[in-house]
């Protein structure tokens, strides 16, 4: 699975309770509130942990979400926009997260900036579901993928960083 | 102004619609061509294009072949081996065909067959329809460029499958998932499940040296969701197997071999001829094809697939004679030369946290992973009950 970091991580996040998805009309709303109410307690876990890394929020029916995530590398920090639906087979699938700047840069992704996750998430979210939601899909999706792939694209000079860049164009 | 970019860009479009022009030029042209055909004939001119497939009937293998052009498919996911099925469809003379994918052709999918490098930057549908009637006029199609898996498209999507048939506001007759992904197969799926509609499944493993095609039956036979995701073994040791840097691998010899499955599949079970498989693997490595035959499983996670299980099960007690699809009870061999493993990818670790039971399968057919059992819920703290509004939380995690 994840490496020790990940694993203390993740079983911090509180569980889900409810299954539903979007579907469900009377209770996906509970749904939507135990997913902010784990993403909440990720999010302020990570900033205690000096590891705050990224930042989400939903339209006002939960069915779409963007935001940002960060990786700080030799001290510079690279930022990224973040952003994917809930299928309507959620919380059985997990949402295929996509990070649409990069989209073309590295072989770990799929069309449209779909991240490629590795052969350990499949399992693991169907071994949990439904009791895993968005903060798992972060903790054990999205943060080991940039932690692999940011590096090797500072590396590679296909991210580079922002205000290197600024200074490159003037 | 414009950036350089932005201008690319811009170019990039006019040039896509140059090819649209000239492609629905050629369409028209090439209709001229070739009129419509009224009746199948069976006669052997060189200008008949069913004259071959109208031998069938004569040479006594299928009854009535011209009854395909009663039948609608939608065939989901128009790639690798969608895009292949597709064609064969058509050119066998199915009645209507029903695309749906919401990709773009790109110059990356030109190790895979059907798609041109001209049609780079068209959607796959729109792209597929313009060749396809080319081929075949004949037949009827219907595209929709979208991702079925988000909740608008999803009942569209329902609503086309039953309504989208040959006459319109009829179902269609049969749904072949060639997607590439998880999440879109359960969404076929779920939308199958719900409508009773009968579909078949097909994949190509992300190594492209083994596939499948199965047949599913709401209510009859294992859905998607009844078990883990069946796959064939393909007889690679997974620790040797190399992942680092690549999402997946394709080869159009693994595809096409399962598109042709596929299709050869859903054309006996259409005309009725041959025996249909429930199951059907294909180990590229070892030229294995295994089969096998899976009942639906009354403790399904898909409320709409016990539903349909109860409906089966009350007009099969109410049957003069019980016909069941036969569950084939092979047990795997400990020393199995196929290379048969609980979780393939996992380590050792993982296993054993958290390993459930294997299901009875035939040589050569494993699951991807296994679920345990009884789900430990005291097992990890829980969210607690909140006197929070969801818009409370919302405001609060955009303040974080
Ligand atoms: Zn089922």
């Amino acid at each position: 699975m994840a490496d020790e970091a990940t694993r203390k991580a993740v079983s911090q996040i509180p569980l889900l309770k409810t299954h539903a998805g979007p579907r469900d009309r009377a209770l996906w709303p509970q749904r939507l509130k135990e997913e902010y109410q784990a993403l909440i307690r990720f999010v302020e876990q990570n900033k205690a942990a000096d590891n705050d890394w990224f930042r989400l929020e939903s339209n006002a029916d939960g069915t779409r979400w963007t935001g940002t995530c960060w990786f700080i590398h030799e001290l510079l920090r690279y930022e990224f926009r973040l952003e994917f639906d809930i299928p309507v087979t959620y919380p059985d699938t997990a949402p295929e997260v996509a990070v649409p700047e990069l989209d073309g840069k590295t072989a770990k992704m799929y069309r449209g900036g779909k991240i490629c996750l590795t052969e350990h998430f499949a399992p693991l979210w169907a071994r949990n579901a439904p009791r895993f939601g968005l903060a798992h899909l972060m903790a054990l999706g999205l943060g080991p993928w940039l932690a692999v792939e940011v590096p090797d694209l500072i590396s590679k000079g296909l991210v580079v960083h922002k205000e290197q860049q600024r200074e490159a164009a003037e | 102004m414009a950036t350089v970019e932005e201008l690319k860009l811009r170019v990039r479009e006019l040039e896509n619609e140059l090819i649209k022009c000239k492609q629905k030029q050629c369409a028209m042209e090439d209709a001229l061509h070739r009129p419509k055909i009224d009746k199948m004939s069976a006669e052997v001119v060189d200008s008949n294009p069913y004259s071959r497939l109208m031998a069938l009937k004569r040479m006594g293998v299928v009854e009535d072949y011209e009854k395909i052009r009663t039948f609608t498919v939608a065939v989901v996911g128009v790639g690798g081996v969608g895009s292949v099925t597709a064609e064969m469809l058509t050119r066998c003379g199915i009645g209507k065909l029903l695309l749906f994918d919401y990709d773009k052709v790109e110059l990356a999918n030109m190790n895979r067959l059907f798609f041109q490098p001209h049609q780079a930057g068209l959607s796959k549908v729109e792209a597929a329809e313009l060749t396809l009637r080319n081929i075949n006029p004949d037949v009827l199609f219907e595209t929709h460029n979208y991702n079925i898996t988000t909740m608008e498209n999803f009942t569209h999507f329902m609503d086309r499958i039953s309504h989208g048939g040959l006459e319109e506001g009829s179902p269609v007759d049969l749904v072949l998932s060639c997607v590439d992904n998880f999440e879109a197969r359960m969404a076929i799926n779920t939308a199958c499940n719900e409508l009773g509609q009968i579909w078949m499944e097909s994949g190509v493993s992300e190594n492209a040296v083994s596939g499948h095609i199965q047949l599913i039956i709401p209510g009859e036979t294992a859905c998607f969701a009844c078990a883990p995701p069946l796959v064939v073994a393909a007889n690679i040791d997974e620790k040797t197997l190399k992942r680092e840097g690549v999402c997946a691998a394709s080869l159009p010899t693994t595809m096409g071999v399962v598109a042709g499955l596929l299709v050869q599949n859903v054309l006996k079970y259409l005309l009725k001829f041959g025996s249909v498989s429930y199951y059907l693997g294909y180990n590229a490595m070892q030229d294995f094809f295994p089969t096998m035959a899976m009942k639906a499983n009354p403790q399904c996670n898909d409320r709409h697939c016990r539903r349909q299980q109860e409906e089966y099960n009350k007009k099969e007690a109410q049957r003069p004679k019980v016909e069941v699809v036969e569950v084939e009870e092979d047990v795997v061999h400990e020393d199995n030369e196929w290379g048969i493993e609980l979780v393939s990818e996992t380590t050792d670790a993982d296993l054993q946290a958290a390993s459930g039971t294997m299901p009875d399968l035939p040589e050569g057919i494993t699951v991807a992973y296994t679920i345990p059992a009884a789900q430990d819920t005291t097992n990890g703290e829980t969210v607690e009950e909140t006197e929070q509004s969801l818009e409370d939380l919302m405001a609060q995690m955009r303040k974080l």
